[in-house]
C-alpha cells in the first residue's frame, strides 16, 4: 500500500498531501476572513483599516495560491510563468493612480462650484 | 545525428507543427493543468482591469462614495448588522474551497465516491453563493441602485457593483456547471480505466481561482 501511494505520487507529480494540512489551511482562511470582517464590524478607519484589509487579503490570497492551488509544490518554471507576469500590473496600477489624482484635482478646480 | 532526421523530412503543415513543437516540454505537468494555469493568468488580467477601473473611478470621483458597510447591511431579528450577507457569502466560498481541496485529495487517492460527493457539495455551496448574490442584486435594485446612479452617493458605485460582482457571479455559475459535469463523469467511473484523476485538480484550480478573486473583491470593494 505504501509503495503504491508512493508510486502514485510520482506519476501524478507529487500532488498527494496529508488531509490535516488542508484542514489547517482551511481553518486559517476562516480565521483570516473573520478578522477582515472584524475590521468592518469594529469600524476601524484610516490607515489602520487599509493596512489590515490589505494584510489579510494578501495572506488569504497567498494561502489559497500556495496550498490549495498547489503552487508551492510546483516546479520553478511553472511558478515563474504564472506568478511573474501579473507583476506588470503594479506599473499599470501606479500609472492609473497618478492619472486618477490628476483627474480628481482637475474636477475640483474646474467642475465644482462653491 | 538523431535530432536531425524526422523534423527535416516532414513537409507542409505537419512539418510546421513538428518544427515548432520539436519535442520540447517546459512544464512537467499534465497539459490540461498547464493550460488551466495559463487561462487563469489571462483571467487575472481581466479581473485586474475591472478592479483598476474601479480604483480610477473611486480615486477621481468628487461626490462621496457610498458606504458599503451600510449599503450592504441587513436587519436580522431586529438587529442592524453591517455587511452581514457579504460576510456569509465569503464564508460559504471559503468552505467550498475547502471541500474542493478535499475532493482533489481524494481524487489522487482514487476514491471515486468521496471525490464525486465532495465536488457535489462544492457545487451546492456555489449555487447557494449565486443565490445570495441574486438576493443582493434584487435588494439593491429595489432600493434604486442602477449602473448610472443610486440614492447613496457617487453614481459610479452602481456601475462598479454590477460589473464586478456580475462578472464574478458568472464565473461562479460556470464553475458550478463545470463541477457538476466532472462530478457526474467521476460518478460514472469515466476515469477508472486510466486512473488519472488530474481533471479533479484542474477543476479545483478554477474553483480556487474564483475564491481567490472574491478575496480581492471582498477586500477592495466591500471593505475599503
Amino acid at each position: 500500500m505504501a509503495t503504491d501511494t508512493k508510486l502514485l505520487d510520482k506519476e501524478q507529480g507529487h500532488q498527494a498531501h496529508p488531509v490535516s494540512l488542508y484542514l489547517k489551511i482551511w481553518l486559517l482562511l476562516f480565521v483570516l476572513s473573520g478578522l477582515s470582517y472584524a475590521v468592518d464590524y469594529m469600524q476601524l478607519q484610516g490607515v489602520l483599516r487599509w493596512t489590515l484589509i490589505l494584510l489579510f487579503m494578501a495572506l488569504k490570497a497567498g494561502l489559497i495560491i500556495s496550498v490549495f492551488m498547489h503552487m508551492m509544490w510546483e516546479r520553478m518554471a511553472l511558478i515563474c510563468a504564472i506568478l511573474l507576469p501579473p507583476l506588470c500590473l503594479t506599473i499599470f496600477i501606479g500609472l492609473m493612480a497618478i492619472e486618477s489624482n490628476y483627474t480628481f484635482f482637475s474636477r475640483l478646480t474646474f467642475f465644482t462650484s462653491t | 545525428m538523431g535530432s536531425h532526421n524526422s523534423n527535416h523530412q516532414q513537409q507542409g503543415l505537419s512539418g510546421f507543427i513538428a518544427d515548432w513543437s520539436a519535442d520540447k516540454e517546459s512544464f512537467h505537468v499534465p497539459w490540461g493543468k498547464a493550460m488551466m494555469w495559463i487561462f487563469l493568468l489571462s483571467d487575472t488580467f481581466v479581473f485586474s482591469c475591472f478592479l483598476i477601473g474601479y480604483m480610477v473611478m473611486r480615486m477621481s470621483v468628487v461626490e462621496p462614495w457610498p458606504n458599503a458597510s451600510e449599503v450592504f447591511a441587513l436587519e436580522i431579528a431586529g438587529h442592524h448588522i453591517p455587511l452581514v450577507l457579504i460576510a456569509i457569502m465569503t464564508f460559504i466560498l471559503i468552505t467550498s474551497s475547502g471541500t474542493m481541496a478535499m475532493a482533489v485529495n481524494y481524487g489522487y487517492r482514487r476514491d471515486k465516491n468521496k471525490t464525486a460527493v465532495l465536488m457535489l457539495i462544492t457545487a451546492l455551496l456555489g449555487i447557494s453563493f449565486v443565490g445570495m448574490q441574486a438576493f443582493e442584486w434584487t435588494k439593491l435594485i429595489s432600493e434604486g441602485v442602477r449602473p448610472w446612479g443610486n440614492p447613496f452617493g457617487a453614481a459610479q458605485f452602481g456601475a462598479v457593483f454590477f460589473m464586478v460582482t456580475g462578472f464574478h457571479g458568472l464565473h461562479v455559475s460556470i464553475g458550478v456547471i463545470y463541477l457538476l459535469i466532472v462530478a457526474y463523469k467521476i460518478f460514472k467511473g469515466h476515469y477508472e480505466e486510466t486512473g488519472k484523476y488530474e481533471i479533479v485538480e484542474i477543476t479545483g484550480l478554477y474553483w480556487h481561482f474564483v475564491d481567490l478573486v472574491w478575496v480581492f473583491i471582498f477586500a477592495l470593494f466591500y471593505l475599503w
